[in-house]
C-alpha cells in the first residue's frame, strides 16, 4: 500500500493555545485509518485542517505528494478528500434525492448556459443515476422523495455518506459517524464503512466509540493534548501503556 | 388536460386585460410589469440566503446604463437594454468582492450603503448622470410593426405587449435557471453552505452568479421603465422603493417562483386601484405596513401558502 494522505508536523494555534502541536501521520491507500483521543485531543480541529476548513498556523497535509494544506474546502474536495459532518449536516429542507444530487456536482458540474438552453440532458440523467446508484448502495433509495430533515437519525446519516459517496472520492473523512447510534445502527453503519472500502475508497475516521474502531481500523493513530501519542493496529493499541494512561488518567501502578 | 389549457387561456387574459382598463389604469399595468420581473429577480437572490437592500439601485444602474447609451452613444434602444442589464450585471459582480465578504445582516447593510454610495455618485456627478435632477427626455423605444399589430409606444397599450413579451422572456429564463442544477446548487448554498463545500461547490462564485444573474435582469427592468416613463432620477431609486419589493417579497413568501409575483400583483391592485378609489390617498402607506405586519403575523409563509394548502386539497379530493 502507498501513502496517499500524509500529515506533516501539522499545528494549529487559537491565540494562546495550541490544538494541534505538530502532529504527523500518513494515510495509506485503500486503508480504514483512525484518529482517536481523549475529548480535546485536537482531533476535529486536525479533521478540519485537512478538509480545508481551517487554515493550518504550521505544517503541511501532502495529498498525494501535493501540499493541500491551506486550499479552501471546495478545492480540497475536488482533489478527491470528501468530508462529512458531526450530528446530521444535510439539507434538511431539500429532498432525499435532491440530497444526492448536489453531492453529484464535482462529476456533473452544472452549466448555466446549457441549463436555460436545455442542453444538459445528458449530464443531469447521469447526475441522477450516480445519485440513485449513491441512495441505492446506502440502502435508502425509497426514501427519495421524503424531506431529507424528517428522515430518522440513522437514515439521515447514511444520507451524509451518500452525498459525500455520489461524489465519487478518493479519501473520505467521516467525522464521528456513530455519535447518538444505537448499538445496532452502529453495526449497520459499520457494514457500511467496510462496504466503502472494498469500493476502494480510503477512509478517515474521527471516533468516540472505542469498539466500533476497533473493530473496523486497519491502522488507529492516537492523539492527546493536541501531541502524537501512538500508531498501530487495533490490538497494539488497545494494549499501548501511552493509551490507557491518556483515557484513564494518572499512571497504572497506582492501583 | 386542465393543465395544457391553464397557459393558453392566461396569455389571452394577459392580452384583453389592458382593453379593459382606464388609461392610468394601463399605465399603472405597465409598472406593475416591469415590477413583476424587479421582484422575481430579487427572488433568485434570496436563492442563495443573502437579502440585499441594494437592490433597486442596480436596477437603476440598468436603467442608467441604458439611457445614457442611447443619448451619449445613438445605441438603438432595444440593444441598449439588454446592455443596460449587462451592465447591471457587471457592476454587481464588481459590488461583489467587498459585499460577499459578509453575511447575512452584515450582507444587508453592506448592500444598502453600497447602493447609497451609486445613488450619491449620481447625484454628485452632474456629467454624465445629471446631478440630482437625472436624465430627461430619454429616446423612447422606436415605433414599429409586426403585421398584425402596430406598436405605438406613446399608448401604454403597446409599451404593455412589449414590456410584457420582454417580462415573460425573462420569467423563463429565471424559471429555467431555477429548475436546473444551477437552482439546486443555490437551495444548497442557501441551507447549509458548509456540506455545499465540503460537496465541491465553489461558495463564492455560486453567490456571485446569483447576485449577477438577478442584477443582470433588475437591469433589463430597470431599462424598460427608464425607456418608458422617458426620465429618470437618484430618487427613483431610493429606500423606498427598496421596501416596497421587501414588501412584495414577504407578503408573497419566497419559497415558490410565483410567491413574490402574486404579493407585488395583489398589493399593487389592492394599493394603485382598490384604495385609490375608496379615496385613501394619504392613508395608503399606513395600510400598506398595516398588510406587511399582518401578514407576517397570521401569514408567516406568505400568500403562496394559501394557494399550496388550496392546489393540496384539491390534489387529494
Amino acid at each position: 500500500m502507498t501513502d496517499l494522505l500524509e500529515v506533516k508536523d501539522l499545528t494549529m494555534r487559537f491565540g494562546g493555545l495550541t490544538a494541534v502541536d505538530h502532529l504527523s501521520f500518513t494515510v495509506k491507500h485503500g486503508e480504514i485509518h483512525g484518529l482517536i483521543g481523549p475529548n480535546g485531543a485536537g482531533k476535529t480541529t486536525t479533521f478540519n485542517m485537512i478538509s480545508g476548513f481551517y487554515k493550518p498556523s504550521g505544517g503541511q497535509v501532502l495529498l498525494r505528494g501535493e501540499n493541500i494544506s491551506g486550499l479552501k474546502m471546495h478545492e480540497v474536495a475536488r482533489r478527491g478528500v470528501v468530508r462529512t459532518f458531526q450530528h446530521s449536516t444535510l439539507f434538511a429542507e431539500l429532498t432525499v434525492m435532491e440530497n444526492a444530487l448536489v453531492g453529484t456536482h464535482m462529476p456533473f458540474r452544472p452549466n448555466i448556459f446549457a441549463a436555460i438552453v436545455g442542453w444538459d440532458k445528458e449530464d443531469r440523467r447521469g447526475a441522477e443515476a450516480r445519485a440513485t446508484e449513491a441512495l441505492e448502495f446506502f440502502g435508502i433509495d425509497h426514501l427519495k422523495h421524503e424531506r431529507a430533515g424528517d428522515l430518522s437519525h440513522g437514515h439521515q446519516r447514511a444520507l451524509g455518506l451518500a452525498v459525500a459517496y455520489a461524489s465519487h472520492p478518493d479519501v473520505m473523512l467521516l467525522d464521528e459517524p456513530f455519535t447518538g447510534m444505537n448499538p445496532e445502527e452502529t453495526r449497520r453503519m459499520m457494514d457500511l464503512m467496510e462496504k466503502l472500502s472494498h469500493e476502494g475508497i480510503t477512509i478517515l475516521i474521527v471516533e468516540h466509540d472505542m469498539q466500533a474502531i476497533m473493530g473496523l481500523c486497519d491502522t488507529i493513530t492516537c492523539m492527546s493534548f493536541g501531541k502524537f501519542l501512538a500508531e498501530g493496529g487495533p490490538d497494539e493499541i488497545r494494549n499501548h501503556p501511552d493509551v490507557i494512561e491518556a483515557y484513564l488518567g494518572g499512571s497504572r501502578n497506582v492501583a | 388536460m386542465l393543465k395544457y389549457l391553464l397557459w393558453p387561456v392566461a396569455l389571452v387574459a394577459l392580452v384583453l386585460l389592458p382593453h379593459g382598463l382606464s388609461f392610468s389604469q394601463q399605465e399603472i399595468l405597465v409598472f406593475l410589469t416591469i415590477n413583476v420581473l424587479l421582484v422575481s429577480t430579487y427572488r433568485l437572490l434570496t436563492l442563495t440566503g443573502e437579502w440585499s437592500l441594494g437592490h433597486v439601485v442596480i436596477m437603476g444602474v440598468g436603467a442608467y446604463a441604458s439611457a445614457l447609451y442611447t443619448k451619449e452613444f445613438g445605441v438603438f434602444v432595444p440593444v441598449s437594454m439588454l446592455l443596460g442589464g449587462i451592465t447591471a450585471a457587471l457592476i454587481a459582480i464588481l459590488l461583489s468582492f467587498p459585499l460577499f465578504r459578509m453575511k447575512g445582516f452584515y450582507f444587508l447593510i453592506g448592500s444598502f450603503a453600497a447602493g447609497e454610495i451609486i445613488r450619491l455618485l449620481w447625484k454628485r456627478f452632474r456629467e454624465p448622470f445629471g446631478g440630482p435632477k437625472g436624465i430627461k427626455g430619454i429616446d423612447p423605444m422606436p415605433d414599429f410593426s409586426i403585421g398584425i399589430y402596430d406598436f405605438d409606444f406613446f399608448e401604454p397599450i403597446s409599451y404593455y405587449y412589449f414590456a410584457g413579451t420582454i417580462v415573460i422572456l425573462c420569467l423563463w429564463i429565471l424559471w429555467r435557471i431555477e429548475k436546473s442544477p444551477v437552482g439546486l446548487t443555490f437551495h444548497a448554498v442557501h441551507w447549509q453552505d458548509k456540506l455545499a463545500e465540503a460537496s465541491g461547490v465553489n461558495l463564492r462564485a455560486y453567490r456571485t452568479l446569483a447576485f449577477a444573474i438577478a442584477s443582470g435582469f433588475a437591469g433589463i427592468g430597470g431599462a424598460l421603465m427608464a425607456h418608458y416613463v422617458g426620465t429618470i432620477n437618484p430618487n427613483s431609486f431610493d429606500v423606498e422603493v427598496m421596501v416596497f419589493v421587501l414588501t412584495w417579497a414577504i407578503v408573497g413568501g419566497t419559497a415558490t417562483f410565483y410567491g413574490p409575483i402574486l404579493g407585488c400583483v395583489l398589493l399593487t391592485v389592492l394599493n394603485e386601484i382598490v384604495l385609490r378609489e375608496m379615496g385613501f390617498e394619504q392613508l395608503r402607506p399606513l395600510i400598506y405596513g398595516a398588510i406587511l405586519i399582518a401578514s407576517i403575523l397570521f401569514l408567516p409563509n406568505g400568500l403562496e401558502s394559501i394557494v399550496q394548502r388550496l392546489t393540496r386539497k384539491e390534489a387529494k379530493s
